[in-house]
């Protein structure tokens, strides 16, 4: 594939339009075309892909572009609103029954979802919280699954109730539930034998156990690495036994994990934690957001949104304005150059932003290598040492007033030569740029970050 | 006869397992499919959208899809096809192919022969080797199977049972300890006491864990080192309910320790299992054996013909 992720996909989509106040309905349209792709190869289900881009194109057409994004950005942002929302905008726990009440929960999905390790993974989570739990092994079908169970029960310390793999499920649920009332146990975490959702046999034996003992949380573990299937799994599990929650395993692995929004579309349950490794503490909360940059395959370009959005505050806002209208004219100076690189300060220093954007189409190591921070500090050191009237113009710079720069800024004269002339010829090029007209009305010094990227690669900026 | 009537009800029961177990995958795959060949009377870019849109519903993926969609299109345009009906069996036609087994795709089962089973936590490869164990028995072979999974708590445990219930005798270590030096003694015992095919059973590991990878490539280093006139077979088994992901597993396992077919599981109950058909079209690793239910011989070689048919629901009305 040509692009490998949608962000790069979408700002060779827009290299056209980068001047644009407005989202356009063909913009979008081939915007959400790759937003659509993407979703599908994250394995988010067809049925909830057509839906969840219907309901972004409403959003999206005619919006107006953010400052300081382009128009690929400004559709993923909403694309990201939109996947953040639908996942649910805030984490839920657990619910425990009040006072010393036993709060029975029950873990059930397919085989191999990874229901025994998560089980004793949730019996240390609320261990931490004060709570004795009790595991109980309902797994009777697959060999040693009770042993696993108290081998794992064993390294978090957390009891084990078994009655052996010759009992009914139901039965050895009835009596973890009478163990636990008699021994002080204030949880009851039962692991049911994983189980494929149209085996009717047993699906009943969930429904059974719910009829045996008041089961006050059911949770569904699904593996974040499921396809499609995702969404029948989901809707079977949900309608026949009911389900109050999900846990996404296996997500320290590098699967987008679109089954988590599968499943959230259909069911509306949350997903209460995700399984982050094979150690029994690798159970981590849900961040809807962050799951939604995964989904999306472009978690660091939302992080640049997101710091645009945060560090650009009103005044900088107008000051990019009125240095993008002296860009225009070609009257970019040091001041400009000074300012310029104090934005980009805040937004986490360059090597951060260029690695954050995929358009560089180069490697975070590479550019660890490339782009010298230091370098640049020497650049900015050289604007610093000249006097306010020498920023402003640039022409007053006779050798007499570059040899003091240089002693002043503790470099070489040479490099102050070869700094001033590459600034002058940038500032050849940016008038040239101006005069083609058409910049957004209210741009960020960079052009939007997609024209930055642009400009870093024909050597615009003089680093 | 009694024996070949068994076998015969046995390979009866297993396909119509099969059909039932892909009956959601027809419902999805198959009923599109199937729409999509009917309510259109001729072949346009709608036709096409829709086909392509099902093919990613059954988890094919977007450039096996593709793939398949331009080949298709060239045949059509070169034959002249006009009417959408002949594009089904033209595709079904074009899967079948890619999807063929090649004639010494089963050479290691004469053995002597070490077959590595390995994948993601959770597919099913203890399981796996487990079944494969009792097949091979049945087929009066002498099998050892190596507990290579010292990670997962009762692993050990769990294949024990599976090599008991196989009656087959088994090489394990305690929990903890390094399955390279496990697999040193299995292929010892393997060559002492004559066997045909060492089974080796390995921990879940996730692809993208780097000294995982690592270790399993140690392991088949071991495996070369020890027993070089060997014949070696590395099987990634791969959960049929997996979706894009299942891809990015058989590459990093490929280049761990190289593989020579997959192992698809869960096809009983997973609608889609189209993945194969994208592994097989990208990296051309082939589908050897399918799992489609959890008793011993629910396991079986991969038949493409059946398969393909299975997904695409061709054959229902005969039976």
């Amino acid at each position: 594939m040509a692009f490998e992720n949608l962000s790069e996909k979408l700002n060779h989509i827009f290299r056209g339009l980068r001047g644009k106040g407005k989202l356009s309905e063909a913009d979008v349209r081939s915007a959400l075309r790759e937003v659509k792709m993407a979703l599908l190869e994250a394995d988010v289900n067809f049925r909830v892909v057509k839906q969840f881009i219907g309901s972004v194109q409403e959003r999206a057409v005619g919006s107006e572009v953010m400052n300081g994004l382009n128009p690929g950005q400004q559709v993923i942002k909403i694309v990201d609103e939109e996947l953040t929302k639908l996942m649910g905008s805030e984490m839920t726990e657990i619910s425990f029954q009040p006072g010393k009440a036993i709060t029975v929960i029950m873990m059930c999905g397919l085989q191999g979802a990874g229901k025994t390790t998560t089980a004793a993974k949730i019996a240390a989570k609320v261990t931490k919280k004060g709570k004795k739990p009790l595991l109980a092994a309902l797994d009777v079908y697959r060999p040693a699954a009770i042993r696993q169970l108290q081998v794992n029960g064993e390294k978090v310390g957390v009891s084990v109730f078994s009655m052996g793999d010759d009992h009914r499920p139901a039965d050895i649920a009835r009596a973890a539930l009478e163990h636990a009332q008699k021994n002080h146990f204030d949880v009851v975490i039962l692991d049911t034998a994983g189980r494929l959702q149209i085996d009717d046999e047993m699906m009943q034996e969930l429904v059974d156990i719910k009829e045996a003992v008041d089961v006050h949380q059911t949770l569904l573990v699904v593996d974040a690495m499921t396809g499609q299937e995702a969404v029948n799994v989901a809707e079977s599990f949900d309608q026949r036994v009911g389900i109050d929650g999900v846990i996404l395993t296996k997500l320290d692995g590098d699967t987008r994990g679109g089954a988590a929004l599968s499943i959230k579309a259909v069911t509306g349950k949350p997903i209460l934690f995700v399984g982050m490794g094979e150690k029994l503490e690798d159970l981590e909360p849900f961040y809807p957001d962050r799951m939604a940059g995964r989904i999306l395959g472009m978690g660091d370009v939302l992080t640049l949104i997101d710091k645009a959005q945060a560090n650009l505050t009103a005044e900088d806002e107008e000051k990019s304005r009125d240095m993008a209208s002296r860009v225009r004219k070609g009257k970019f100076d040091f001041n400009d150059y000074l300012e310029s690189m104090k934005q980009m300060r805040r937004m986490g220093g360059l090597g951060s932003i260029l690695g954050m954007m995929p358009g560089m189409g180069i490697s975070r190591e590479e550019l660890e290598g490339q782009i010298d921070e230091k370098k640049i500090a020497h650049l900015e050191a050289m604007v610093l040492s000249m006097t306010p009237e020498e920023r402003a113009n640039p022409k007053l710079l006779n050798p007499q007033r570059k040899y003091r720069i240089a002693r002043g800024s503790g470099n070489d004269i040479a490099s102050v030569n070869r700094f001033i002339k590459q600034f002058e010829q940038m500032q050849k090029m940016m008038k040239q740029m101006g005069g083609l007209g058409g910049r957004k009305k209210h741009g960020s010094p960079f052009g939007g970050f997609g024209g930055f990227g642009g400009a870093g690669r024909k050597g615009g900026f003089p680093f | 006869m009694p024996e070949e009537g068994t076998e015969k009800s046995r390979k009866k029961g297993f396909f119509s397992r099969l059909f039932s177990g892909l009956t959601k995958s027809r419902n999805s795959i198959g009923s599109g499919i199937e729409r999509a060949f009917t309510s259109y009377d001729r072949i346009d870019e709608d036709f096409y959208e829709d086909l392509e849109e099902t093919m990613i519903m059954g988890d094919i993926g977007i450039k096996a899809t593709d793939q398949i969609m331009e080949k298709l299109r060239a045949q059509v345009k070169e034959q002249k096809i006009k009417d959408p009906g002949l594009c089904k069996g033209l595709l079904i036609h074009n899967i079948k192919e890619q999807m063929a087994v090649d004639a010494h795709a089963y050479d290691f089962e004469h053995g002597p022969s070490v077959v590595l089973v390995i994948g993601v936590n959770g597919v099913g490869k203890t399981t796996s080797v487990g079944k494969l164990a009792g097949i091979y028995r049945d087929e009066g072979k002498k099998v050892i199977i190596a507990a290579a999974d010292t990670f997962r708590a009762a692993a050990n445990e769990q294949l024990s049972a599976w090599a008991q219930r196989a009656g087959v005798d088994m090489i394990g270590a305690p929990e903890g300890s390094d399955p390279a030096s496990v697999l040193f003694d299995a292929v010892q015992a393997a060559k002492a006491r004559h066997a045909d095919i060492l089974l080796v059973d390995t921990a879940g590991r996730l692809h993208n864990k780097k000294n995982l990878m690592a270790e399993l490539g140690k392991i088949d280093r071991v495996i070369s080192r020890e027993w070089p006139e060997c014949m070696r077979e590395n099987l990634i088994v791969l959960d049929g309910t997996t979706g894009q992901n299942a891809l990015a597993q058989a590459r990093e396992f490929n280049g761990a320790a190289h593989l020579t077919g997959i192992i698809l599981t869960k096809m009983d109950g997973t609608a889609k299992g189209g993945i194969a058909i994208a592994i097989q079209s990208e990296l051309g690793i082939p589908v050897k054996f399918i799992g489609v239910g959890e008793k011993m011989d629910d396991l079986q070689r991969f038949q493409p013909d059946d398969y393909v048919d299975a997904l695409f629901g061709v054959g229902e009305t005969q039976t």
